[in-house]
């Protein structure tokens, strides 16, 4: 990560409030090309609502979002999509009652990607979903509709990529496995922004980390220095813990 | 796309084909009618519930515009119906234009504000203030223009553009796109699918199919009241007989017409005493055993149904 390339993602002074709670209270970090960057966070500090307003679908209160040079904040989801950030949902969210492929055949049709349309068919064999391409996406378990909503977002030909807990509740060798996708993901160019509580998947795959806590960035760095901060060990341990 | 072509050849086709011939084979014309109203009706309703999952209980109201506007159109600028029946769909268009806020709401609360609306509409046309206008509530009386033979061709000609839409949606990237809004507004979103724009366009596509038929409608019976073309029945039956059939196909509601609407006529004619029973017990039956409509026996199990 040269410092002289402009970041694809800088977020700055972001406030996103519900009633008199400020779930994102100046919150600022910026993400380059091609990078793996983690956010980590005890529940309720704002992973995911950080997540939500960069992928529209909250309108932010304060703060700017800019997207490769473009300021984004408050553009409505399917806008962002078009320029190039997708998601994946800690719940995956696929269309149920449509067939594997159909689920991603619309995200291929409407996500109108810069790489002119991804492959359906490619997404659906490196995902493991080929042999259930045409059954409804409710017929899939959790882990497969996890890899469903990944390639979902992966059809509109992102150029970021905001995971949101992916790993969770995934077997060892599935986790492996994603682990392993998202690197490569990463090497293709993708810049990824990974939520998760699993500290091994992060340390696997990242190279930086922000840790959150009541909205705000607590630190950024290295996880292993992370684990030596006294402020991060003070907000996932509490303060008997702290150096 | 050889898929459309398809059932246009397999489904279109035949359905009005019958119904073109049918005139000549059987004498009541204004069941025949009304076959063709419910069966353009209930894709109307397909659209926009079967497709798009809002379920519009006050969908009669797209008619009931659609049978003013013609009526109005005749009455006071003598237009001739052809253009009247452009008024039609334009009042019905104009009527979902002005009711798109509605989408702030979701499920129950969609369904119960759009009834109110229709509710509403009819207040309006059947005050008897507005009597130069409207009639108010005395009704209204087309003897001009009363020709049932061109309204019948007029319907059949409805019910074949609203089929060849419902077909199109069913193999296009539009239809997909409002299936995934139904499914999960925020995921369909997120597949770069403008939400708000396409489930208007469904919402518009249907209202102005119901302004349609509203406006042969009331070119064919020529005489009606307020009361006649607001009545939620006409809500209640389409509805019934989408679900009965099978939403977000193009022959679950032709099917759902056909045997719910056939039955409701052939029980109403034969044994009327019996008729709320026999017909409550079926509704009943098809909630429990076929939530999903007779075209879900296939469906389920694995069988392609257009």
């Amino acid at each position: 990560m040269s410092p002289d390339v402009s970041p694809l993602l800088v977020v700055d002074g972001l406030v996103k409030r519900f009633g008199g709670f400020r779930a994102l209270d100046m919150l600022s970090f910026s993400v380059s090309e091609g990078e793996i960057l983690g956010l980590v966070g005890p529940n309720g500090s704002g992973k995911t609502t950080c997540i939500n307003v960069i992928s529209g679908l909250y309108r932010p209160d304060g703060g700017g979002i800019r997207f490769a040079g473009r300021s984004i904040g408050g553009l409505p989801s399917h806008q962002l999509v078009h320029a190039g950030i997708n998601r994946t949902f800690q719940v995956p969210r696929p269309f149920l009652a449509l067939t594997v492929r159909e689920n991603i055949g619309i995200a291929v049709a409407y996500g109108r990607s810069g790489n002119g349309g991804a492959d359906a068919e490619a997404l659906l064999a490196s995902l493991d979903l080929a042999p259930y391409a045409d059954d409804p996406a409710g017929a899939l378990n959790s882990a497969q509709q996890k890899m469903l909503d990944l390639a979902r977002a992966l059809a509109t030909g992102p150029r970021l990529l905001l995971i949101d807990e992916l790993a969770a509740g995934l077997n060892p060798a599935e986790f492996e496995r994603i682990a392993e996708r998202l690197k490569a993901l990463a090497r293709s160019g993708i810049t990824l922004l990974v939520v998760e509580h699993l500290m091994g998947f992060i340390d696997q795959i990242t190279d930086r980390i922000i840790v959150m806590n009541a909205g705000k960035e607590i630190f950024e760095g290295k996880l292993a220095d992370a684990a030596r901060n006294a402020q991060v060990v003070e907000v996932f341990l509490g303060d008997e813990h702290a150096a | 796309m050889p898929r459309i072509t398809r059932d246009i050849l397999l489904i279109l086709l035949p359905v009005v084909g019958a119904f073109a011939i049918a005139p000549a084979l059987y004498s009541n014309h204004l069941l025949l009618f009304n076959f063709i109203i419910f069966m353009t009706l209930a894709q109307g309703i397909n659209v926009i519930y079967g497709f798009t999952g809002y379920l519009p209980f006050g969908y009669v109201g797209f008619f009931g515009a659609g049978a003013y506007g013609f009526s109005l159109t005749v009455m006071h600028l003598q237009a001739p119906p052809l253009v009247a029946l452009a008024v039609a769909a334009a009042a019905a268009l104009a009527l979902g234009l002005i009711l798109t806020p509605l989408f702030r709401l979701s499920g129950a609360y969609f369904s119960i504000a759009n009834l109110a609306a229709a509710l509403a509409l009819l207040q309006v046309v059947s005050n008897p203030d507005l009597e130069s206008i409207t009639k108010g509530p005395y009704g209204i009386s087309l003897s001009g223009v009363f020709n049932p033979t061109l309204a019948y061709a007029a319907a059949l000609a409805v019910l074949a553009a609203t089929l060849a839409l419902v077909i199109y949606l069913r193999h296009s990237h539009l239809g997909m796109a409002l299936q995934a809004i139904r499914e999960d507004p925020i995921s369909a979103s997120m597949a770069g699918i403008n939400v708000v724009r396409e489930r208007i366009i469904a919402w518009l596509i249907s209202a102005g199919i119901a302004g349609l038929a509203g406006g042969v409608f009331a070119w064919y019976v020529s005489v009606f009241y307020p009361e006649t073309v607001f009545s939620v029945e006409f809500t209640i039956f389409a509805t019934v007989f989408t679900l009965f059939g099978g939403t977000a196909t193009v022959i679950g509601p032709i099917l759902g017409v056909v045997i719910l609407y056939g039955i409701y006529n052939a029980v109403g004619i034969s044994t009327p005493q019996y008729f709320q029973l026999i017909y409550g017990a079926l509704i009943v039956g098809l909630v429990l055993f076929l939530p999903n409509g007779v075209v879900s026996l296939l469906q389920r199990r694995g069988i392609y149904v257009p």
